[in-house]
């Protein structure tokens, strides 16, 4: 469909305004409100990092001072996990496309999403109010009884900040439920939703029961820090340990409501690339609902070392393999999706691909954390680093950024220049492996984390790592360009230039304001792509 | 691993269940890469690879891959386990070393009164357990070349164990963020035969711990409460090490170290039956590594069996 037959305006056309924006109530504005708020943080994490990789090019502090680089790294952590990656993908695209792919109007609740939004706003103004008042050194995990009795930096700052974005995703989940739940197309029944949708249900699942765990613990701290009363710190007859086990309550599954979105993407991008059904749908996801069930009951994985009993450190480390065996089987079904597809190397299809192969890779290391005896040696070193980055950088970024380009000809109504992007991708994927891969290295050799200074023996893997944050640094700024660049130059999109199944490849690119003309009627499951 | 010396027992049987996962990672990367690449060429837009019908039965392929690796994911957690109670279990001759953590330095007691500062000296071949606390925040023994590191957290002691096999000077790391200067709260262990190190305790022999904690037993007015013929009715510190204390709530603890440190620094949190909860907290006045003094006096006052060989 051309915008020439189009009946109604599209939804970016329904108000050219500020107050047409920020007052709006309709889940494709808000989600592009959210994208600009996450691209904005991205870019200042991303600045952050920037400093860090700087300053460890050589052993010695020069760059920055010591406190200075304990800020850094902490503001790093900050705000790429609550201000970009926790909302990244479930906050754009998920508002985006969930009423979309369900065949809704809108969200169940349009006030609330739009709410939502000014929460993270608000959270995210607290964290650069406490940006520039000084910055906050605990990291991003406010170990007590460092950060409530020892850091003379803005910590109540910081943790209003997280705490108020906490809600933020609460409400978002909250929304998604109820959504799926009750405004779903008639004929969409569970086993037909796309796993996108799967995969923002079991988000919004852990988002509503792990979230308000972390505001609880930060409201803790507040209540330590500012009245002295005893919860965390021993000098006051508390229990540091305990902050440790809820903060990782609430942030093992906080890791996975950062990669089950992924996963979901990537299902989309590799069958609409590959033009196949995904392989063993119904495996795929229980496997997401396992992963999701099984992520509250690893968290003790995180404190092997801290003190906790050997006994505990048994029963998490047989837990966290476990939970690797659903993340095993999505691996091993999406290649098996390649089998007898009829594969266009679109950019999109790069991305997922580039997905599998750091997810796995992030995945296999995590075997290595698992394994106690191994962890001992490994933990708080360069190798969780690394581990991490895999998982959340090479895994939920790339497949962000995988679903920005799949969708935008949706979003925005314009194609991107296809080969800048495929160009961006194979960039990332080399420039990530450079800067990331050394680390595993680094933190097998024993080279602690949050090290500002560090022995010369670790300088070349250093230099590397920081050759390969430069490059991966241009292929982020890439796609910033050529997609900005599309949006005044890019040709029109259809309404269904991958020539995609799907709901939402039925309405006009960009959509009209209500998504539908007429409410879809579902006769069948996702992916019903001809087989030949 | 390259560039990594293996120094203590732990190091080869560590690394030989790394070496085992590292080479089982290997064959499943390149395995999934060369499936993928071959799919991606074989069935690449405009190819006439052959792609009718359904792809295989699904039950079948996807159980082979769900129950594979589930079966291998046990085997290595059960051999995990198995190394990391050895790991976590202190042998009872082990000799005690004590560590008190505190920003940023590790400050070390040798049971013979020797102290140091960032370093650490240990014979070879002898099984050495390190207790350790901390005066401020969290902190964390890291030794690479032993494949070792336990969290120092302040009011608790944890252990860490192990028996040098190398002699040579190693890094030693905190490996907890702990604020400004983490990344200097370094140092290094230095291993010595056996009789080095016996040199070396002589030749920096100072007053015995215990006898240090002695002589602090009356400084901190301890014994003016605790002496048999002191007018406060205090309990008789003789023996407590190692024995069961009934509390004042009803219940009944033993009296370990961290219990010993708590009578101390903490004395409201469990009073002894029988008591009036008069003992003032010390908190304020004493450090941890005078605590340690003091412990070592105590357990020295005792004859519990694990430690009379230890301080007499
Ligand atoms: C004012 C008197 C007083 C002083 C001074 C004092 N204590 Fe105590 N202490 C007590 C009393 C009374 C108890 C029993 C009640 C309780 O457990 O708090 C006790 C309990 C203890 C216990 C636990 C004994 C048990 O049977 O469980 C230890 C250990 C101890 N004190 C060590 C010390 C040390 C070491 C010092 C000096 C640093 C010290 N005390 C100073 C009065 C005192
Ligand atoms: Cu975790
Ligand atoms: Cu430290």
């Amino acid at each position: 469909m051309s915008t020439a037959e189009r009946i109604a305006p599209s939804y970016l056309e329904e108000g050219f305004s500020l107050r047409s924006w920020l007052g709006t109530r309709d889940h494709k504005r808000i989600a592009i409100l959210y994208a600009l708020g996450i691209t904005f943080f991205f870019f200042l994490g991303g600045l952050a990092a920037a400093l860090i990789r700087l300053e460890l090019v050589t052993p010695a502090g020069d760059v920055l001072s010591a406190e200075t680089y304990n800020k850094v790294f902490t503001f790093h952590g900050v705000v790429m996990v609550w201000f970009f990656l926790i909302p990244s993908i479930p906050a754009t695209l998920g508002n985006f496309l969930l009423p979309l792919m369900i065949g809704a109007r809108d969200m169940a609740f349009p006030r609330l999403n739009l709410f939502s939004w000014y929460l993270y706003i608000v959270g995210g103004l607290f964290t650069i109010a406490c940006l520039l008042l000084g910055g906050v050194d605990t990291g991003w995990t406010f170990y007590t009884p460092f950060s409530t009795m020892f850091s003379n930096s803005n910590v109540m700052l910081a943790v209003v900040g997280v705490f108020v974005v906490g809600f933020s995703s609460i409400f978002t989940g909250l929304n998604f439920i109820v959504t799926i739940h009750t405004m779903r197309a008639p004929g969409m029944t569970w086993f037909r939703l796309p796993l996108f949708v799967w995969s923002m249900y079991a988000v919004a699942l852990v988002m509503m029961l792990a979230t308000p765990v972390l505001a609880m613990t930060l409201a803790l701290i507040a209540l330590e820090r500012l009245f002295g009363v005893g919860i965390f710190d021993p000098a006051l007859g508390g229990d540091p340990l305990l902050f440790q086990h809820f903060f990782w309550f609430y942030s093992h599954p906080a890791v996975y409501i950062m990669v089950l979105p992924a996963m979901g993407v990537v299902s989309e991008l590799i069958t609409a690339g590959v033009r196949r059904r995904i392989f063993g749908y119904k495996f795929m996801v229980w496997a997401i609902v396992g992963i999701a069930v099984v992520g509250f009951l690893v968290w003790g994985h995180h404190m092997f070392v801290s003190g906790q009993s050997m006994y505990a450190g048994i029963i998490f480390s047989i837990l966290s393999f476990i939970i690797a065996v659903p993340s095993a089987i999505k691996v091993f079904n999406w290649t098996a999706t390649l089998y007898k597809g009829d594969i266009s190397f679109t950019a999109p299809l790069l991305y997922a691909l580039g997905f599998v192969g750091l997810f796995m890779l992030g995945g296999l290391t995590g075997l290595f954390l698992a394994a106690t005896a191994l962890d001992v040696s490994l933990t708080d070193t360069y190798f969780v680093v690394a581990h991490f980055h895999y998982i959340m950088v090479g895994g939920s970024v790339m497949a962000y950024l995988g679903g920005i380009h799949y969708w935008w000809p949706k979003i925005t109504g314009r194609l991107y220049s296809e080969a800048w992007a495929r160009f961006a991708a194979i960039l990332m994927f080399f420039g990530f492996n450079l800067t990331f891969f050394p680390q595993y290295v680094l933190g097998w050799e024993g080279m602690p984390r949050r090290y500002h200074e560090y022995l010369p023996q670790y300088q070349v893997l250093n230099v590397l790592s920081s050759a390969g944050a430069t490059i991966l640094a241009v292929s982020y700024l890439l796609p910033l360009g050529y997609l900005l660049w599309s949006l005044r130059h890019g040709a029109r999109a259809g309404a269904n230039p991958w020539n995609a199944q799907g709901l939402e490849w039925t309405t006009p690119s960009p959509p009209t304001l209500h998504n539908f003309e007429e409410t879809p009627q579902v006769t069948g499951g996702p992916y019903a792509y001809e087989q030949p | 691993m390259i560039g990594l010396p293996q120094a203590s027992g732990f190091a080869g049987r560590v690394d030989g269940l790394f070496d085992t996962l590292l080479a089982l990672s290997g064959v499943v990367v390149l395995g999934v890469f060369v499936v993928m690449i071959w799919f991606c060429v074989k069935y690449r837009h405009g190819s006439s690879a052959d792609r009718k019908g359904e792809a295989h039965r699904h039950l079948g392929v996807e159980l082979t891959w769900t129950l594979i690796p589930m079966a291998m994911f046990i085997g290595l957690f059960a051999w995990s386990v198995k190394l990391w109670v050895v790991l976590r279990t202190p042998p009872a001759d082990a000799t005690p070393i004590y560590v008190v953590a505190k920003q940023w330095m590790w400050k070390v007691q040798h049971v013979g009164g020797q102290r140091e500062i960032n370093t650490l000296h240990v014979p070879l071949g002898q099984p050495i357990r390190l207790v350790m606390t901390s005066q401020d925040v969290i902190h964390s023994f890291y030794v690479p070349a032993f494949r070792v590191k336990q969290d120092v957290l302040p009011d608790r002691y944890t252990d860490l164990w192990f028996t040098a096999t190398k002699t040579g000077t190693y890094h030693l790391f905190c490996a907890e963020f702990c604020g400004t200067d983490h990344a200097r709260m370094g140092g290094e262990v230095v291993v010595m035969t056996p009789a080095d190190y016996a040199n070396w305790l002589h030749a920096h022999a100072g007053t015995g711990l215990a006898a240090q904690g002695a002589a602090m037993f009356r400084r901190f007015g301890c014994s003016g409460c605790h002496d048999p013929h002191a007018g406060v009715h205090a309990p008789d510190l003789d023996n407590l090490y190692g024995s069961t204390v009934p509390l004042a709530n009803g219940s009944q603890v033993l009296a370990d170290e961290r219990y010993l440190h708590d009578a101390i620094m903490l004395p409201k949190l469990q009073v002894a039956a029988g008591y009036a909860p008069i003992m003032p907290s010390y908190q304020d006045r004493i450090d941890e590594s005078d605590v340690l003094a003091l412990i070592a006096y105590l357990k020295s006052r005792s004859n519990h069996p694990e430690i009379v060989d230890e301080y007499r």
